[in-house]
């Protein structure tokens, strides 16, 4: 078939609302979002690991010891159903991680943050993962089936991280003033970036309205960002948290919040590799990669060994 | 009798913590995804199992200490894990090998806590029984792998044992403390645990294609709370956030 | 060998209750069959969600193509008479 009749199948099927599937023709810049927009999916789950990481070993309860160790398992889990997801477009994982070694890949700059209290813990969990899953509910209907599969795992798994994040927050700020003042200078310094994760405004988001038209996303940054907003003020405002932004204040005739602007410049900047973890995340997964490399030969050359027995 | 099952238990319990601890270490540094997850999901087992026991000692001590109270306001004189579990996680060998002897171990040791006259105990050891398994399962198959793997894997994983084997006496320590528990069958007899797991290991050992370190002197102590250095900064760590806020809730 | 080996690419079909179908969940990477079973559990049981595991090499596995799906397929839209709706029984008849 020639390539204007495989394109035009292929938008029929986006416009019905069909699902593209591994083996299905698709245009090569519909198969380079993906993989751009799949890969910097997983990077973030695997990045994401660490900033909480960070806490692991100071969870100041044995249950929180417990759920935060879940909750970043799951993180790695969630990576690796993304990387299997792009892996079907015909990119290994061996590139994807070099291609986030070498800078050329991004993964969502709140990682780039430095997690300084344990409050911090609850703020991510509230906070930035209440961020991406809005971003990951609607993902769930994005046109390509082996990542919408990928997201329908991920969404179930992921409703308990938020819960877990707001119930660290609330118990702190219903605890001694020391604690909620913990939960107030983590929700001021996570609230800013948790916004910027819904990446750039529309009008300067290169990419959102062909993603739109190929279905990949199925809301806009902007859209994403403003329910986000109505959704979290009132659960702050629940436990007596306030929200860092001079300017919000509740629309009636909109019935959603206006709010202030947030600091596009920095978010460039962490962006481009200036946040303030930026060299430190980059280099622990390297590290790990690089260590873990005599084991992953170790494993390769005894399965070789095996093979050769069986067919001796 | 209460205060040696008490006792007995803060060993278990110690011993289950400071592994997972170390364990939890590893959560995002694994040497590929795969193996991150399933080292975490072990993690999980110790902590977890920690809890439970610390529940039930607190229970049985009656002075109403949570298994928080246990876990972090404890110094390290009071702290009577075994000394394998406090070792550092080192390399990856050095992480598995830990593991398979402590694995090794808990296999025969669970397995006879079974059949505990005390029901909790039973209760709880029949659990961590099944997780042992599968933490066996895993160890072992690392070991093959690492130490039938390349030259390098081989060298780090006997330098491991070079390095740690003199912490597996401090597994089958025991004390007057545990005579009497042992003779009311709430406990087994850790000589018999012990023959089983040499001969486990020593088997292990072979396939691996290791050699066992000769006239080792062993490391012991931890019955009378006597650790390597190790132990004070995994508690430094683990206890700060929860000592620096006094009698808080999290 | 590549320092970036991930090992070979496994297909994770997981059986939920006994009784059912195995069904595709997902992948792991492993460089062996043994360790693709272990890491499958780790990675797609975590909450309790299998009672039985499969793994099958990805390169194993042999699809059919998309252009196929016509001749494949459709051929067996207008048989309707292997569904036990298509035929008439008189009422009250039972056990049919």
């Amino acid at each position: 078939m020639e390539t204007i009749k495989l394109q035009e199948n292929f938008d029929a099927k986006i416009d019905r609302g069909d699902m593209i599937e591994p083996k299905d023709w698709m245009p090569d810049d519909y198969r380079k979002t993906l993989i751009r927009q799949i890969s910097q999916h997983a990077h973030s789950e695997i990045v994401g690991m660490l900033p909480e990481g960070n806490w692991i070993t100071r969870a100041p309860s044995l249950r929180r010891k417990m759920v935060l160790l879940a909750k970043v398992q799951d993180e790695g889990g969630h990576g690796l159903y993304l990387y299997s997801a792009a892996e079907t477009m015909g990119i290994s994982r061996d590139e994807m991680i070099e291609q986030l070694h070498n800078g050329k890949a991004k993964y969502s700059s709140i990682f780039n943050y430095p997690t300084l209290t344990w409050a911090d813990i609850g703020a991510i969990g509230w906070l930035v993962d209440g961020a991406a899953i809005m971003n990951q509910v609607m993902l769930q209907k994005t046109s390509y089936g082996p990542y919408s599969r990928a997201m329908v795992r991920i969404c179930k798994e992921e409703s308990f991280h938020q819960r877990q994040g707001y119930e660290i927050m609330s118990v702190l700020a219903a605890g001694t003033p020391e604690q909620k003042e913990m939960a107030q200078d983590a929700l001021n310094r996570f609230w800013w970036p948790s916004l910027m994760m819904f990446g750039p405004p529309d009008a300067s988001s290169p990419n959102t309205a062909q993603s739109m038209r190929w279905k990949i996303k199925r809301e806009t940054n902007d859209e994403l960002r403003q329910k986000f907003v109505d959704r979290t003020v009132p659960q702050a405002e629940f436990i007596g948290l306030k929200v860092p932004d001079k300017d919000l204040k509740w629309n009636e005739a909109k019935q959603s919040y206006d709010w202030g602007t947030p600091d596009w410049e920095e978010f460039n900047n962490v962006i481009k590799g200036n946040g303030p973890c930026n060299k430190e995340r980059l280099a622990a997964r390297v590290k790990a990669h690089e260590d873990g490399a005599w084991v992953r030969e170790a494993a390769a050359a005894y399965a070789a060994k095996q093979q050769q027995k069986v067919a001796a | 009798m209460e205060k040696h099952l008490f006792n007995y238990l803060l060993r278990l319990a110690d011993s289950s913590l400071i592994i997972g601890h170390r364990l939890s270490e590893w959560c995002g540094h694994g040497p590929v995804l795969e193996e991150d997850i399933a080292l975490t999901n072990i993690s999980l087992d110790f902590v977890g199992r920690a809890n439970s026991l610390y529940e039930y000692a607190g229970k049985i001590e009656e002075k109403g200490r949570t298994e928080d109270d246990l876990a972090y306001l404890r110094n390290e004189r009071e702290f009577f894990n075994n000394l394998l579990a406090e070792q550092p996680n080192g390399d990856y060998a050095q992480t598995i090998l830990r593991q398979y002897l402590t694995d090794a171990f808990e296999i025969h040791f669970y397995e006879a806590l079974t059949k505990s006259k005390d029901e909790t105990i039973a209760g709880i050891a029949a659990k961590s029984l099944k997780e042992i398994q599968y933490h066996l399962r895993h160890s072992s198959s690392w070991m093959l792998r690492l130490g039938d793997g390349t030259e390098e894997s081989n060298r780090r994983l006997q330098n491991a044992l070079n390095e740690i084997y003199r912490f597996t006496g401090s597994l089958f320590e025991t004390d007057d403390n545990d005579s009497a528990l042992t003779a009311a069958g709430i406990v087994p007899d850790l000589s018999v645990i012990q023959q089983l797991w040499q001969k486990d290991v020593d088997t292990m050992l072979e396939k691996a294609m290791l050699k066992k370190p000769e006239n080792v002197w062993m490391q012991k102590g931890n019955l009378q709370g006597r650790h390597t250095e190790h132990l004070g900064y995994i508690l430094a760590e683990m206890q700060s956030v929860h000592r620096a806020y006094p009698g808080v809730k999290w | 060998m590549s320092n970036n080996n991930q090992g070979t690419l496994w297909e994770v079909f997981v059986q939920t209750k006994p009784g059912l179908p195995h069904k595709h969940c997902g992948s792991v990477h492993a460089p062996d069959k043994e360790m693709a079973i272990q890491n499958a559990r780790d990675v797609y049981t975590r909450r309790s969600e299998g009672t039985s595991i499969w793994v099958v090499p990805a390169e194993a596995i042999t699809a059919s193509s998309p252009e196929d799906m016509g001749s494949f397929f459709e051929p067996a839209n207008d048989k309707v008479y292997r569904h036990p709706t298509f035929y008439h029984v008189p009422e009250g008849v039972k056990y049919l």
